[in-house]
């Protein structure tokens, strides 16, 4: 279940929209400073700083930092460590894992014997119902997060369920929803994903309300955005969690949050969640992995450790867009978990950058060109 | 699940190193490794036109289907020769035949006015318009004692750019 390997395809105009200027941003170590004087055949000729930054880039940019795993340093290189890593490995994959194992089918019979009657026996008493499978929902959860001897330790006020409020955090893995979830029953917005997952998605999660998107689709993000603001009007319904990032980033870094999750009219509730990478690294590199492997992965390891910070919520400032109310809780995530910020939006993993960007520079040069022509 | 390719030896840092007649340290050609196999997602030991455009930064550069050009399909050791010229220990010519590399597209050694044009036109897009860039470049080959129907050479280029103080450097990151 990998995410699409073939051809990348420039990014639709409605992708634009979402940035702030990106040059701000860029390491500018070959700061084109702007030349004065006359233009001579040497100035026209001198493509050294766009040759520069074309050579940075390639050596090392910050887009790709963001996406890579980081195999931990191996400490079982000595006669003395190497037997008890040895001896580590067989306990976490021949006790652990099929203790784990079992646990989690434990939990899934329980909860298969409970969700199941609920759900078609109390189709009338909807209120009823909807409390006992949300129930449900937290106990499968805390059940998954159990399998991987997850240790997560919650800070700052537990969600309350209240109107016009969502909720965001910083994305890592899909395991991230579930540690939320085992908490508090979210409502939340996924990427339909094929194979068990997608039937889960189907199936259980459709009980707390979950609204899909495609990334795919260039007329989506309407579609959802609308269905995003119906859920948030509800009273009734569970708290959205929403991941702004759109991705998977490694833990380290933080990209660009999308913005619908701004305009929604609602209270912003930040959510930081970090990963101890002492125990594992729970970044799920979705082009290098398969959901399943990521989770068994993580079922032979010794512990998920993680801290949820549950952050002051935020209102949209006057004069402020929606943008700029995006980057400043990206900026209180980032600062609470200890993430870099980086200046790229998420989906540029599937499709190039606008040739926006490029046309910008194209036009600055252009302008001291025609500029220094004039120049005696 | 980090790039654990097959480990670089000594030996095969030694024969890099000298392929780019000792551009980068020892050290630099392990980080570049580590780059490369970064780069090289499909493991076919070269990186390909794709992989270099899934960079963002490298695909907003104006320059970057002339670059990908020469850079496409190359191995470790011509990749990092390719580089060698962004190295501060590389010299002034070779950054100036690094530049005109990239002006000479057909590997002819004469650099054309409509090289020229054409990468003036990659840095200019639609902003400037086809008679006016035409018209801007006869005019400074003019100026500096060429005609339109010159042929540059390597030796034109060091003469008009050796003075010009160029700066041309990357730096590569050693963990």
């Amino acid at each position: 279940m990998n995410s699409n390997q073939g051809k990348l395809k420039p990014s639709s105009s409605e992708l634009d929209l979402d940035r702030p200027n990106i040059e701000d941003y860029l390491p500018s170590g070959a700061s084109i400073q702007e030349p004065h004087g006359k233009l001579r055949l040497s100035d026209l000729l001198d493509i050294s700083p766009i040759l520069t930054e074309a050579a940075g880039a390639i050596v090392d940019d910050s887009f790709t930092r963001c996406f890579k795993s980081n195999s931990p340093e191996p400490w079982n290189w000595n006669v003395y460590l190497f037997p008890l890593w040895c001896s580590g490995v067989v306990f976490r994959y021949l006790i652990l894992f099929p203790a784990r194992a079992i646990v989690l089918t434990i939990g899934w019979i329980i909860f298969l014997s409970c969700f199941i009657p609920v759900h078609f026996l109390l189709k009338g008493n909807d209120a009823l119902r909807k409390k006992l499978e949300r129930v449900l929902v937290e106990l499968i959860c805390s059940f998954f997060v159990a399998s991987w001897t997850g240790v997560v330790k919650y800070h700052g006020p537990r969600p309350s369920m209240r109107p016009k409020q969502v909720f965001v955090a910083n994305h890592t893995s899909m395991i991230d929803f579930i540690i939320l979830e085992q908490m508090t029953a979210f409502a939340v917005i996924m990427q339909k994903h094929p194979g068990w997952v997608g039937l889960l998605q189907s199936t259980i999660l459709e009980s707390v309300g979950c609204i899909w998107f495609n990334r795919s689709e260039a007329k989506d993000r309407e579609i959802v955005a609308k269905k995003l603001r119906d859920h948030s009007q509800g009273a009734d319904n569970n708290p959205l969690l929403i991941f702004p990032e759109g991705t998977c980033v490694n833990n380290q870094y933080s990209v660009m949050f999308k913005k619908g999750a701004f305009e929604l009219g609602c209270t912003v509730c930040p959510i930081a969640i970090k990963y101890n990478k002492i125990f594992v690294d729970a970044f799920w590199n979705s082009r290098k992995q398969s959901f399943t492997m990521h989770l068994l992965q993580l079922m032979t390891s010794w512990a998920v450790v993680c801290d949820v910070w549950y952050l002051e919520p935020q209102n949209l400032r006057p004069g402020e867009t929606a943008i700029e109310f995006a980057e400043r809780v990206r900026d209180i995530i980032s600062v609470r978990a200890g993430l870099r910020k980086v200046p790229w939006d998420g989906y540029l993993k599937y499709s190039r950058p606008s040739p926006k960007h490029r046309e910008r520079k194209q036009q600055s040069f252009a302008e001291s060109v025609l500029r220094r022509l004039e120049e005696k | 699940m980090g790039n654990s390719s097959s480990m670089l030896t000594q030996y095969d840092i030694e024969e890099v190193q000298q392929h780019c007649n000792n551009a980068f340290s020892q050290q630099e050609i392990v980080s570049l490794y580590e780059r490369f196999c970064q780069l090289d997602r499909s493991g076919g030991g070269f990186v390909s036109a794709e992989e270099f455009l899934s960079v963002p930064e490298f695909a907003v550069n104006p320059l970057s289907q002339r670059l990908l050009r020469m850079v496409d399909g190359l191995n470790f050791k011509e990749f990092v020769a390719f580089l060698s010229a962004f190295s501060p220990r590389a010299t002034l010519q070779q950054k100036i035949e690094f530049i005109f590399k990239v002006y000479d597209s057909d590997g002819n050694g004469k650099v054309t006015f409509n090289d020229m044009l054409d990468v003036l036109r990659d840095l200019t897009g639609q902003f400037i318009s086809e008679k006016q860039r035409t018209q801007v470049l006869t005019q400074v080959l003019e100026e500096a004692g060429y005609t339109k129907e010159s042929l540059l050479v390597l030796s034109d280029f060091v003469k008009i750019l050796g003075s010009s103080g160029l700066k041309m450097e990357v730096e590569v990151p050693v963990d």
